[in-house]
């Protein structure tokens, strides 16, 4: 009610349970490698990558297995030295197939990564640099996947006046960010080095919520003196990783509807991303693995583990101790990570964690409960950080009002944080609504 | 049996939720009125608690029966018509015949809810409904007030409640004509403490303004209610009187008056506060409010009747969706509002 009064967030937003108590003090462990790796082509936003292997090939740990295939695309590296078995179709978490490399880990190998051409910080031109991060296969590790390379050089006629390294991590149950910061300290500063460079931006400010008191010290207490680093603290409150919130919240502007970060001097790069970089860049190496969270009620050995790329949601569970009365599994966090429909899917660059919950839980979520009509409460225009109404756009939906709702409603500007359902006490699925209505539109717009 | 075995479910995030829920926050509109309520048949005795009663029976079996009539299941469990049929019983003369409250609440709940589609479909409050339709069809007994605190108010069950339909009441208790008819007609003016406290007379329960604002403040603190509308609603009545008390201190009452006497207590909180007649966005709710204020004022000064809530608030119900059409939220990144 009183959100104009505090400082450094955004107003509008809501505040879940957070839940990550369980997690947050676990440090980041190897995973096992599964019998088979399953590597999407498409892990990322834009054009899937080109694959340079075979079947039946053998590789090496951190080999390049597929290229880039143009500029909206990033290369894809082994997540462990075995065998091609094959190149084929593959779950995707979108529940569509989608163009895999199957591998299969050679039991006997020391899985020592293969080291590529090193880009140094000093060296490189910043063209350099955006080619490295791009062959590097970097994409947003926060759960978006864009790939990194493309919105790091300021467009056309513009200057970029702060780089964002975005550590708030607001989904209820992730600690993955969390803990990479405690643990990766020096690798994010390295990453910063080269982001500064590439993105030409005079500083960076480290966005931290106050719920991780720890990472915010340590980086704190951690800036090089040669770096134009501010950490910066803000209360607890949910979306506030979204891009367009966290440059809201800290330096007060917008985003245009319909804009980027850029359109208001901002780059936003998320902190495990920006710690990939520095960690991988100056031994020239790939994304074959990264870090995320497995938790939740669902899961006996919750924790933050380093996991090979191509790992199954189910081998992870297997691993993670699947509890009996296990009924829901998705990725990401209980906000907008999607539901598992198969349990082979294979973990990808933008799986920030695996959530899984018993019935216990999902007793209170979307199907289970009574649905009431719209009672005008107003709680979901209250919660929605983008000033969208909700409620309006869902009686909208029900009528099939796509256009109206895209025209006079900026659906489209809908990011889906899920805000809207969780205080609607309705219990109407407003944001199923909403995504269902953007394909429409989508549809809509590509017939027309 | 492997747990990963058994079937997994899906569903569509978010996974998580507030917990709350429309009859939750239904059943605490409820628990607020309570004192409320409590106090009515205090202060008003057997008749009060036989029309409140029935009111609330009224409207909660005319809901179900046209559910059932409709082949729909019955919608009394979420509470809704629970509470229209409370501040419905509430806002009627204590001494009301049975008959004609029943005769209300069926037309309130039929015609002011079900006809418009249930539940969030109703343009207009149907508690309102249901008393401007007694107001329209029994002028004389709806504006029959019984004394509060007669002494033999727990014993004697005045002889007009049990009146038989259509036949004219016959009235026993002691009567006394409501503030605002007093300052209307005869110029005279009961004291700010009097009407705070409830002392008297008027509807079941629009009396004691001081338990009212408790039961609002209980429901703004738990988010269940937008507080916008009755301060809205206050300051603009409290404002208008200041100002025509200024001009002439003889004809018009000073504001801690027109505030406390009457029905704007209760319609205020408990009535324009409906989420489902009431706008969406913040300034339309201060909008809807000064419209009710404006309304209430010019109705009880310069209108033909004493008071004015209820149809200032049926009117701005009917605003309410052209509020919402003209008002919608900026969006963020924009400079101009959507719709």
């Amino acid at each position: 009610m009183l959100d104009f009064a505090k400082r450094d967030s955004f107003p509008h937003g809501i505040h879940p349970p957070e839940n990550k108590d369980d997690t947050s003090g676990l440090p980041i462990r190897q995973f096992p490698f599964a019998p088979v790796l399953i590597v999407p082509l498409s892990q990322h936003l834009g054009k899937p990558a080109k694959p340079v292997v075979r079947e039946g090939q053998e590789v090496v740990r951190g080999q390049t297995i597929a290229e880039a295939d143009g500029f909206m695309s990033v290369a894809m590296h082994a997540p462990a030295s075995g065998t091609i078995r094959r190149i084929g179709l593959a779950p995707h978490i979108n529940g569509q197939m989608v163009e895999a490399v199957y591998l299969e880990p050679l039991p006997a190998s020391t899985q020592e990564i293969a080291d590529g051409e090193p880009c140094d910080v000093e060296s490189a031109t910043p063209d350099e640099i955006v080619t490295a991060i791009q062959r590097a296969g970097i994409v947003g590790l926060g759960g978006a996947a864009f790939p990194t390379h493309v919105k790091l050089r300021p467009p056309e006629g513009k200057t970029l006046d702060t780089l964002f390294i975005n550590g708030v991590e607001c989904e209820p149950y992730l600690t993955t960010d969390h803990r990479v910061m405690l643990e990766q300290t020096e690798d994010i500063f390295m990453g910063i080095r080269y982001l500064l460079k590439v993105t030409q931006t005079p500083r960076a400010v480290i966005a931290i919520e106050a719920n991780k008191p720890d990472a915010a010290e340590k980086l704190a207490a951690a800036v090089p003196e040669d770096l134009p680093v501010e950490v910066r603290v803000s209360p607890v409150k949910y979306p506030q990783g979204a891009e367009k919130m966290v440059i809201k919240a800290l330096l007060g502007r917008e985003i245009p509807s319909g804009g980027l970060p850029a359109d208001v001097g901002a780059v936003c790069c998320n902190v495990a991303t920006t710690a990939e970089i520095g960690r991988l860049l100056p031994r020239g190496r790939g994304i074959q693995e990264r870090v995320i969270t497995i938790t939740g009620p669902g899961v006996s050995k919750k924790g933050n583990y380093r996991i090979p790329i191509g790992t199954t949601v189910r081998f992870a569970l297997e691993q993670c101790g699947a509890v009996e009365d296990i009924s829901r599994v998705f990725m990401g966090g209980p906000m907008m990570g999607p539901s598992v429909s198969n349990l082979d899917i294979p973990i990808t660059k933008g799986t920030s964690g695996i959530t899984a919950f018993t019935a216990a839980e999902t007793g209170g979520s979307t199907g289970h409960r009574k649905v009431y009509p719209c009672i005008g409460c107003a709680r979901c225009v209250e919660a929605c950080p983008l000033y969208l109404n909700p409620s309006q756009l869902g009686i909208l939906a029900k009528f099939e009002q796509y256009e109206q709702m895209a025209d006079d409603f900026h659906l489209m500007d809908c990011f889906e944080c899920g805000s809207c359902s969780y205080v609607c006490p309705s219990h109407i699925p407003l944001v199923q609504y909403f995504r269902m209505s953007k394909k429409m539109v989508r549809k809509m717009r590509a017939a027309a | 049996m492997s747990p990963l075995k058994k079937l997994l479910e899906i569903g569509s995030s978010p996974h998580i939720s507030s917990g709350a829920s429309v009859d939750n926050i239904m059943f605490n509109v409820v628990l607020a009125l309570l004192p409320v309520t409590i106090f009515a048949v205090y202060a008003f005795g057997t008749g009060a608690a036989l029309v409140l009663a029935a009111a609330v029976l009224s409207c909660v079996l005319t809901e179900h029966v046209l559910c059932k009539f409709a082949g729909q299941p019955t919608t009394v469990g979420d509470w809704s018509v629970a509470i229209t049929g409370l501040l419905y019983g509430l806002t009627l003369p204590p001494d009301l015949p049975l008959w004609m409250v029943f005769v209300g609440g069926a037309f309130g709940v039929g015609v002011g809810k079900f006809l418009f589609g249930g539940l969030g479909m109703n343009a207009f409050n149907p508690a309102l409904v249901a008393r401007a339709f007694l107001q329209a069809a029994f002028p004389q007994a709806m504006t029959h007030w019984q004394m509060p605190f007669i002494d033999d108010r727990f014993t004697h069950i005045p002889s007009s409640v049990l009146a038989m339909p259509f036949a004219e009441p016959v009235y026993d208790a002691a009567t006394q004509a409501t503030p605002l008819a007093q300052m209307k007609f005869e110029a005279v003016f009961a004291a700010d403490a009097q009407l705070m406290y409830g002392l008297t007379t008027g509807s079941v329960g629009e009396t004691c303004g001081v338990l009212i604002l408790l039961g609002g403040i209980y429901l703004v603190a738990r988010n269940m209610m937008n507080w916008r509308i009755p301060a809205s609603i206050f300051l603009t009545v409290a404002v208008m009187t200041w100002i025509f008390q200024q001009i002439d201190p003889q004809t018009y009452p000073g504001p801690l008056f027109m505030l406390f006497s009457g029905g704007l207590m209760l319609g205020a909180v408990f009535m324009a506060t409906d989420m489902v007649a009431s706008p969406i966005t913040h300034i339309g709710c201060w909008l809807y409010g000064l419209l009710i204020g404006v309304l209430v004022v010019v109705i009880r000064f310069w209108g033909g009747m004493p008071e004015g809530v209820m149809y200032a608030i049926l009117l701005a119900n009917a605003v309410s969706p052209h509020i919402d059409n003209l008002i919608q939220p900026r969006v963020f990144g924009t400079g101009r509002k959507s719709g």
